[in-house]
């Protein structure tokens, strides 16, 4: 690990934190999830009910639903959730389309294309899939070869204690920061939440996404077994894309509580200060 | 503290306004015909790779009685608007033949009692609407792999095209009617049929009496209800949009298994 003197008097050092190919494979990854995402939405609007099963379809029972109802002379937008109904008009079920509230999922400003769409919403969704796919691979296969998972990602035994956990959980949730030669690593939660998303989300994805294919389907029937069908493994891909939604809104908090220029650097140029500790 | 917060709200502000300008902008760029040629790669490379890994014969999974979707929801065109088609009801399909023609040695009519007295193949299998939605039914009908052999391919014919009696968008040009089209793989592979009866009943017109193909690596809209004509050819640029396909001329993918 290459490490720079930014300068005696402050203490600040510089190390190079980021490898090219994690650095691009990250932006390359914020470009795929984001067309996925607003893509997804697209197609999603196409059938907004979501089953468990192997078939599912609008006569039977779905337990995630929007629709748009007409209640007098107003346009209702209605999200179900289970046996619960919300009142989402204007964001979910009916949005405004050109001023006019029109029966819709997800709203035009969260869709790729904005209107409805959704030959184009799929060539979109396929080609970034693609593409999602293969920076994933180069990744892997960089993680694995090199020593990035060993050395930053997998957490040493005495990193998983409860008490270690528990000093960062606090130390998390009063945005105190590791400095000096803390600093130089990922902290455990870093390192568990970066795993799962790796190992567990990113992959869920791609399965349930491959599930919903009946001509990958005829070549891995196992996939509808693990999933509990291609209706379940519908339902599962939207959670999942909510769920990394979840961690990018924790994850971009994190990066601008923690010094967004520094982390931004890092991850553009590799290169990562690392603060003194306090003089006792 | 509060500094921060302020800052912070600035940051994810400004991220929010700059990506709504973003997405206002991605229409213009989602329209471009360069884009479009571009996305549609992942079309072939989705099909060369399907095909690698499935081989020609896999099997779409086959399920039970028990599995049966209560409802098998319509869709497209549930009754075909037109004269002869009426008649063809009217006679309870008595009158309506298959014409199987184009690059084939011995163009054949068929009737429905003559493609119902053919050996058949009965699969309950599941049917994937491109919009999400599945339903599961059980077809019996006429494998096409043998119906083609009794009419003998040309060596040159290349693809499989179903002509149906649904004019689904009117239009002047006649371009409106539903067509779809398949390549020998998928024509004479053992699941692809030629579907007389549903769920143990003959074709219900909602569902494309009296014959619909079922090929059942694909997606719903290549499933062409109403059949009236099949055509053997070398390629699909002559017809119609040129894509193979009603929903293809109109930016679907011709290669549906996925």
């Amino acid at each position: 690990m290459a490490t720079i003197d930014a300068g005696m008097e402050t203490g600040r050092t510089l190390i190079y934190r980021h490898s090219l190919l994690v650095r691009l494979s990250h932006w390359v990854n914020v470009l795929c999830l984001t067309v996925l995402l607003f893509s997804g939405l697209q197609i999603f609007n196409a059938h907004p009910s979501l089953y468990w099963g192997q078939y599912g379809a609008d006569n039977d029972p779905s337990f995630i639903a929007m629709e748009g109802v007409q209640d007098g002379d107003q346009a209702k937008g209605l999200t179900h959730v289970g046996p619960f109904t919300f009142d989402t008009t204007g964001f979910l079920g009916v949005s405004n389309v050109d001023g006019e509230p029109t029966a819709r999922g997800f709203p035009a400003w969260l869709t790729i294309p904005s209107y409805q769409d959704l030959a184009t919403g799929r060539r979109w969704h396929f080609f970034f899939a693609w593409l999602f796919v293969i920076n994933g691979f180069a990744y892997l296969a960089y993680g694995f070869l090199s020593p990035h998972f060993r050395r930053d990602l997998v957490p040493a035994g005495k990193e998983l204690t409860p008490a270690h956990l528990g000093h960062e959980v606090v130390n998390h949730a009063r945005l105190r920061f590791p400095k000096g030669p803390e600093a130089r690593h990922y902290n455990t939660l870093q390192k568990l939440t970066y795993l799962a998303v790796i190992f567990l989300l990113l992959p869920l994805m791609i399965g349930t996404g491959l599930t919903m294919s009946p001509g990958f389907d005829a070549m891995a029937p196992w996939l509808l077994d693990l999933f509990g069908g291609r209706q379940s493994a519908r339902t599962i891909h939207f959670l999942t894309a909510f769920s990394l939604v979840a961690f990018v809104i924790v994850h971009v908090a994190m990066v601008i509580l923690s010094g967004v220029f520094n982390n931004l650097r890092s991850m553009i140029t590799g290169y990562y200060a690392i603060e003194p500790e306090e003089k006792q | 503290m509060s500094r921060l917060i302020t800052r912070r709200r600035f940051l994810i502000g400004s991220t929010l306004t700059a990506s709504a300008l973003g997405l206002s902008g991605c229409d213009a760029l989602v329209e471009s015909d360069r884009t479009k040629s571009v996305l549609k790669i992942a079309e072939g490379f989705s099909m060369k790779t399907q095909r690698f890994l499935l081989g020609d014969n896999a099997l779409a999974r086959e399920f039970t009685e028990a599995d049966l979707s209560p409802v098998f929801r319509a869709n497209g065109t549930s009754m075909p608007d037109n004269p002869q088609y009426a008649d063809w009801m009217n006679s309870q399909f008595s009158t309506w033949k298959l014409e199987v023609g184009g690059l084939v040695e011995k163009p054949t009519q068929f009737s429905l009692a003559q493609l119902k007295a053919m050996p058949a193949r009965t699969q309950i299998t599941r049917h994937d609407c491109v919009e999400g939605w599945s339903a599961i039914g059980k077809w019996t009908g006429v494998p096409l792999g043998a119906l083609l052999q009794t009419v003998a391919l040309k060596p040159e014919a290349r693809y499989i095209v179903f002509h149906c009696a649904d004019e689904y968008e009117k239009t002047l040009d006649g371009t409106g009617w539903y067509y779809e089209s398949v390549d020998l793989v998928d024509a004479f592979h053992p699941q692809t049929i030629l579907a007389h009866s549903m769920n143990g009943r003959d074709l219900e017109v909602a569902h494309g009496a009296p014959l619909r193909l079922r090929v059942e690596r694909q997606l719903g809209y290549k499933q062409a209800k109403y059949l009236t004509r099949i055509e053997a050819v070398a390629d699909l640029g002559q017809l119609y949009g040129g894509n193979g396909g009603f929903w293809e001329d109109r930016g679907y993918e011709w290669y549906a298994g996925i």
